[in-house]
């Protein structure tokens, strides 16, 4: 009972944070048709602002959070500024290859403006220790995880519902020509989808690194493929899609853990995207992919 | 208040109007009209900034040149564009509160929406529904009431009678009516030559990219018969 207890909180967890990833790649897919591969670079710069303020200001972990959380965010809007923005209305495969293009070079800046080891963190792993609840011993780290997923989603939700400027997003999701027609300007559309992109990212930035405890240049790359297999899993550009996809991305991963036996532990993502592949035959779009047009457009 | 002078309009390499002259005066309603592909969608695209053009339109006296979609809106120019093209996934009252979008005075826009709810009672039936489960009609008043949320100095009108049922044409000319009553200008393509030219103060024939003829109503309309062979539609 209590193993099973473990493997659900387990499965929540990294669910958790593959939502948050999936969520901000989609985001910013539902408006620009962009698939951000620089999104991992976003969580990477995260990560090494927690050395520099460590090193620089302060170790204060509050600091260090609310810090990360704005390199990443700034970092995202910066991206969208410099990069993509001159090639926002080119064809989708020159986006991807800018996006491609620009994960490289950030991959490199940091490799040589940093150091290509990995750098340890450790003021994070206070967010990890292990707790004993009704008699099952859980880590703190999966709780903080599940729950902050879970309130970003609520008001994400409440965002998006609610604001006008959440409607004028889902808007331009169907139809981002006719959203500027009704005069609301496209540059600020993009500027906080990528920044709402942003601030997801730096949130997982904050619990990955609270379970890895060091930063090296490739430090997004994980998350970002996690992320885009949840995203193909749930229907890439659907919001729900991505949250979708991200849980059942760490129940099948969990599940694995528990079923294979122990001497199969290094086949696990071999038989993961197995599993995703399954799941594409029987629905090619991904689960809830958002619905085509149907019928006459006249 | 609008003036189109010698314009071009391109969609990539091809020219699809070939130097159009086009001027609509404060609370006149121009029609456009012509066969299909003749360059009226395109007109009203390079009015509103959705496709390139040469040639010169100026609005209200500034010139348009250089000004993006959405300061071309913001100057009050609102496009109710060929095949509706509602968000289907907002709710209706959404479409409504997005066509508002440049507008601060919250009031005005509340009680606004509640003018288009008394107007087409069916809208404020399914106010909190998909915009998307609206028939082809009740989309058409949502285009035309989302381009009006803007309060706008010209309603640009792409063919809003397409596709529907007469009755429910009857009643989209009856609104383009007492709007133009109500003093909107309004530039209006359409290829119901009959029902567009009884509502123009003015209008202009344009086939292959090329004007063919303008003139006023009673002009236009002795010309019809050549007209309707061109349009294909019979011009009693
Ligand atoms: N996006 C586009 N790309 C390429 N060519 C286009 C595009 N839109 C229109 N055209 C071409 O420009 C010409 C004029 O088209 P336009 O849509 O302006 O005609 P229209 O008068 O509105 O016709 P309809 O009554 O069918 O709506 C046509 O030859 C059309 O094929
Ligand atoms: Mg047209």
């Amino acid at each position: 009972m209590d193993y099973a207890i473990q493997q659900v909180l387990n499965a929540l967890s990294f669910g958790a944070e593959y939502a948050l990833l999936a969520l901000g790649l989609a985001i910013v897919f539902s408006i620009m048709g962009l698939v951000n591969f620089a999104h991992g670079e976003i969580i990477a710069a995260g990560g090494y602002s927690m050395f520099a303020i460590t090193s620089l200001l302060t170790g204060n972990p509050f600091v260090v959070i609310v810090g990360a959380l704005l390199v990443a965010v700034l970092a995202s809007v910066l991206l969208e500024r410099v990069a993509f923005r001159p090639v926002r209305y080119a064809d989708a495969s020159t986006g991807l290859l800018t996006a491609f293009g620009v994960s490289m070079i950030l991959q490199n800046l940091f490799l040589l403006l940093v150091s290509p080891r990995p750098i340890a963190i450790t003021n994070l792993y206070f967010l990890n220790w292990p707790i004993e609840v009704a008699g099952v011993q859980i880590s703190t780290l999966q709780v903080f995880e599940t729950v902050t997923t879970a309130i970003a989603i609520c008001l994400l939700v409440v965002f998006l519902k609610k604001s006008s400027f959440g409607i004028a997003m889902r808007a331009a999701s169907l139809d981002f020509e006719m959203v500027r027609l009704m005069g609301i300007r496209a540059n600020r559309v993009v500027a906080v989808a990528f920044a709402v992109s942003g601030l997801l990212a730096g949130l997982a930035c904050i619990f990955i690194m609270a379970r890895r405890g060091s930063v090296d240049p490739t430090f997004g790359f994980n998350p970002v493929l996690k992320a885009f297999v949840a995203c193909v899993l749930g229907g890439f550009g659907s919001l729900p899609g991505a949250v979708l996809g991200g849980f059942l991305l760490g129940a099948i991963e969990v599940g694995m853990l528990v079923l294979l036996p122990q001497s199969y532990g290094g086949m696990k993502e071999a038989f993961v995207f197995g599993i995703v592949a399954l799941i594409l035959v029987w629905r090619p779009d991904g689960i809830l992919s958002p619905a085509v047009e149907k019928g006459d457009k006249l | 208040m609008l003036e189109l002078h010698n314009v071009r309009v391109y969609h990539g390499p091809i020219e699809a109007v070939h130097g159009l002259s086009v001027s609509v005066s404060e609370g006149q309603c121009v029609v456009l009209l012509g066969p299909n592909g003749a360059g009226k969608t395109s007109t009203l695209s390079a009015i509103a900034g959705v496709a390139s053009s040469r040639g010169q339109i100026t609005f209200n006296g500034h010139d348009l040149e250089g000004l993006s979609i959405e300061e071309r809106q913001r100057l009050g120019i609102a496009l109710a564009p060929e095949g509706r093209r509602i968000f289907s996934n907002l709710s209706v009252r959404e479409n409504l509160l997005i066509g508002a979008a440049t507008r601060t005075d919250r009031p005005g826009v509340a009680s606004d929406i509640d003018y288009w709810f008394s107007t087409f009672p069916v809208l404020h039936e399914r106010s909190d529904q998909a915009a998307g489960t609206l028939s082809g009609g009740e989309q058409q008043m949502l285009t035309i009431a989302r381009a009006l949320m803007s309060k706008p100095r010209i309603l640009l009108l792409d063919e809003p009678s397409l596709g529907l049922a007469p009755l429910i044409c009857k009643q989209i000319f009856a609104l383009i009516d007492s709007l133009k009553a109500q003093g909107m200008t309004i530039l209006l393509v359409e290829q119901n030559v009959r029902d567009a030219l009884q509502l123009a103060d003015y209008g202009y024939m344009l086939n292959s990219g090329n004007l063919m003829s303008e003139g006023d109503r009673e002009t236009l309309s002795r010309q019809g018969a050549s007209m309707s062979t061109l349009t294909g539609i019979n011009h009693t």
